[in-house]
C-alpha cells in the first residue's frame, strides 16, 4: 500500500506542483462511474425506501401524499381491518412454508452432491456439467418447464397413475403446487451451492483424511468429523444465501400458479410487494412491508452467522 | 504431508469385487440423479418438435416430429420472438461492458490506490451485501419513473450498475498482481492511468472473461426487474416474453415449450462452451464469504 502511495505522489511531482498537501482526485475518477450507480441505486433507496414508507405515497398523484407516519406499519402488521393485513401475514406465512420445504434440501442435497462430485473417477466433469446447467437457465424456463411436468394430466401425474400411486392434481391445489414450485427451485438453483461446496472441499487438505483413516475412521465418521467441521464457514455462507434467495420467491409462482398464487396460498412476499407497490401503486405501505421484511431478513442473517459461525471474526 | 500419503492407498486393501460393486452403485446414482436434472429439458425439446395433436400424449419420442411451433411463435405478431431475442442481446452484452468497465476500475482503486476514504466507501460497499434486495424494488422504481425511464432500456440496466459483486471480484484479482509489476512502471514515469491500462488491466483478460460471462448470464436470465420497467410488448426481453408467451399459449405445449427453448438454447450453448469460468466465477463467490 504504501509504495502505491508514493508512486502517486511521485506522479503529481513530475506534473510540477506541491505534491504533499494536494489532494489527489484520480483514485476517485476510477471510483466515481461505480460510485455515482451504487449511491443511485443501492444507497440512496435504501433511505427513500424507510423515508416513503411513512408516506400515504400513490404515485399516480403526486399532489396527494400525506405523512402518515407509521400507520403503513400499523396497517400491515397489527391492523386486521386494513385492506392489507390478511393479504401480507399470508404472503409472510406462504414464504416462511417455502423456506422450511427449500432451503434444507437446497443445503444438504447440494453437499451429498458435492461430496459426490469430489471423487476420483471418469467422468467427473461430464457429471459435472449436466447438475449445474440448469443453473445457466431462465427462472422463466425453469418454472414453464416445470409447471408442464406437473400440470394436470401432465408428465408427472400420467407415470405416478402408471404406476399405481394417486396423481398430485396439478399445481391448483396443495400439495401439489408446493411440491412444484419447490422441485423446480431445487432443479434450478441447487447447482449453484453445490460448485460451492465443492470449491470448499478442493480446499480441505487430503493430509486430514489419510491421518483419519491411518486411525481407522469410515467414510461417514470422515465425513462428519473432517468434512463437516471444516466446511463450516462455508455452510454458514450457503444456509444464508439459500434462506435469502427463498424468501426473494418471485419467479417460480408468477409463472407456475400465476394468479391463482393467492388462492393456492403460494403468493410470496415479493409477489405481494409487487402487487401492492407497482400493480396497485400503493408505494407507501409497499415500502413499508419490504422494510419490515428486510428488516426480519437482516436479523436471521445475523443470528445465522452468530450462531453457527462461532469461532470466526465478525 | 508427502510422508503420511504415500504408504496410505484407501482402496487397495478392499477387494477387486468390492470395488467394482462400489463402482456401479457409484455410476448408478450418478446417472439417476443427472437424469433429473438431463429428462425435463430432453421433455422441452421433445415437445417443442411435436405437432399439437401430439403434445397431448404423453409420448418421449414424437411421431412426426415438425418445427412447426417454432415457425408459429416467430411469425406471430403478438409475441416478437426475435425481436425480444435482439434485446436480450442488446441488453445483456451493453450491461456486460458498462460493468467491466465501472467494476474494473473501481476494482483496481479498491485493491491499489491509497486514498483518503476509501476503507469507510469500501466497507460501505460490503455493508449492503447483506441488504436483502427486497428492499430496493419500490424506491428503485420511483426513481426510474422519476427520471422517465419507464420502458426504456436504460431503466432495465442502470440499477444493476450499481452492484458491487464485480468490483469485489475485480479487486481481489487485482490485490493478487505482483506490486512489483507496477513499481517498475511507476519509476519509469507512468502515471496511475498508464500503469493501469497498460500494465495491470493486460493482466486481467482472465478475471474479466470470468466476470463477463458471469454478468451476461445474470443479465440474460433477469426476470423480475425488466418486468416491473418495460410494460411495452416490442421492448421487452425473452424472459419476461416467455412469460407472455405462456399467457398467450396456456395450454399450447407446444408453443411454449418452443419459446422456452429458444429463450435456453443461447446459454445452453454459451453454459456449454463456457462452463469452466463459469464454474469458478460462482465458486469464487463462495470463497470469498
Amino acid at each position: 500500500m504504501a509504495t502505491s502511495q508514493q508512486a502517486g505522489t511521485q506522479t503529481i511531482a513530475t506534473t510540477g506542483t506541491p505534491a504533499r498537501r494536494r489532494v489527489n482526485f484520480v483514485p476517485y475518477l476510477f471510483i466515481l462511474p461505480h460510485l455515482i450507480f451504487f449511491t443511485a441505486f443501492l444507497a440512496y433507496p435504501f433511505f427513500y425506501g424507510i423515508y416513503i414508507s411513512l408516506f400515504n405515497f400513490d404515485f399516480l398523484r403526486p399532489e396527494f401524499r400525506p405523512f402518515v407516519g407509521l400507520q403503513n406499519y400499523n396497517n400491515i402488521l397489527f391492523n386486521r381491518n386494513s385492506v392489507q393485513f390478511t393479504d401480507f401475514w399470508s404472503a409472510i406465512g406462504n414464504t416462511a412454508q417455502f423456506i422450511l420445504y427449500s432451503v434444507p434440501f437446497l443445503v444438504i442435497f447440494a453437499l451429498l452432491l458435492a461430496v459426490l462430485l469430489n471423487g476420483n473417477y471418469r467422468g467427473r466433469n461430464v457429471f459435472r456439467g449436466l447438475y449445474f446447467a440448469p443453473y445457466a437457465l431462465s427462472v422463466t424456463v425453469a418454472a414453464v418447464l416445470w409447471r408442464w411436468i406437473f400440470e394436470n394430466g401432465g408428465l408427472l401425474d400420467t407415470y405416478l397413475t402408471r404406476i399405481g400411486l394417486p396423481p398430485l392434481g396439478g399445481l391448483g391445489a396443495q400439495p401439489g403446487a408446493w411440491i412444484g414450485i419447490t422441485v423446480a427451485t431445487i432443479w434450478w438453483t441447487i447447482g449453484f451451492n453445490t460448485v460451492i461446496f465443492l470449491a470448499a472441499l478442493q480446499e480441505i487438505p487430503e493430509s486430514l483424511y489419510e491421518a483419519a483413516s491411518l486411525d481407522g475412521a469410515n467414510k461417514v465418521q470422515q465425513f462428519f468429523r473432517i468434512t463437516i467441521p471444516m466446511l463450516r464457514p462455508v455452510l454458514v455462507f450457503v444456509i444464508t444465501i439459500a434462506l435469502l434467495a427463498s424468501a426473494n420467491l418471485f419467479g417460480q409462482p408468477h409463472i407456475m400458479t400465476g394468479v391463482q398464487s393467492r388462492v393456492v396460498g403460494t403468493e410470496s412476499i415479493v409477489q405481494r410487494i409487487y402487487d401492492e407497490g407497482i400493480i396497485q401503486y400503493r408505494m407507501g405501505s409497499a415500502a413499508a412491508m419490504s422494510v419490515s421484511v428486510a428488516a426480519v431478513l437482516l436479523l436471521l442473517t445475523t443470528l445465522n452467522f452468530r450462531i453457527f459461525g462461532r469461532g470466526e471474526q465478525q | 504431508m508427502a510422508t503420511v500419503s504415500v504408504p496410505v492407498e484407501r482402496t487397495s486393501s478392499r477387494p477387486a469385487g468390492s470395488k467394482l460393486i462400489s463402482r456401479i452403485v457409484l455410476y448408478t446414482v450418478l446417472v439417476l440423479i443427472g437424469l433429473f436434472f438431463v429428462l425435463p429439458l430432453v421433455w422441452m425439446f421433445t415437445t417443442a418438435v411435436k405437432p399439437f395433436v401430439e403434445t397431448l400424449q404423453i409420448t418421449w419420442i414424437p411421431q412426426e416430429p415438425t418445427l412447426q411451433n417454432f415457425r408459429d411463435i416467430f411469425n406471430d405478431p403478438s409475441i416478437p420472438v426475435l425481436r425480444w431475442f435482439l434485446n436480450s442481446l442488446g441488453l445483456a452484452t451493453a450491461f456486460t461492458l458498462s460493468v467491466l468497465v465501472l467494476d474494473s476500475l473501481a476494482g483496481y482503486a479498491y485493491a491499489r490506490i491509497e486514498f483518503p476514504g476509501r476503507n469507510a466507501l469500501f466497507g460501505l460497499l460490503l455493508a449492503t451485501l447483506v441488504m436483502p434486495g427486497i428492499m430496493f424494488l419500490v424506491p428503485n422504481f420511483i426513481t426510474i419513473a422519476r427520471l422517465n425511464w419507464l420502458n426504456t432500456y436504460q431503466g432495465v440496466m442502470a440499477p444493476g450498475l450499481a452492484g458491487v459483486f464485480g468490483v469485489f471480484f475485480m479487486r481481489q484479482f487485482f490485490q493478487g498482481i505482483p506490486k512489483e509489476l507496477e513499481e517498475a512502471a511507476y519509476i519509469d514515469g507512468a502515471s496511475v492511468w498508464t500503469t493501469f491500462f497498460r500494465v495491470s488491466l493486460p493482466l486481467a483478460k482472465g478475471a474479466l472473461a470470468t466476470l463477463a460471462i458471469i454478468t451476461f448470464l445474470t443479465s440474460w436470465n433477469d426476470f423480475l426487474w425488466p418486468l416491473l420497467i418495460m410494460n411495452v410488448r416490442e421492448r421487452q426481453t425473452l424472459p419476461v416474453g416467455l412469460a407472455t408467451i405462456q399467457g398467450q399459449y396456456t395450454f399450447d405445449y407446444g408453443k411454449l415449450m418452443a419459446g422456452a427453448a429458444v429463450t435456453a438454447i443461447p446459454v445452453l450453448i454459451l453454459y456449454t462452451l463456457l462452463q469452466r469460468y463459469i464454474v469458478q466465477s460462482v465458486a469464487m463467490s463462495g470463497l470469498k464469504g
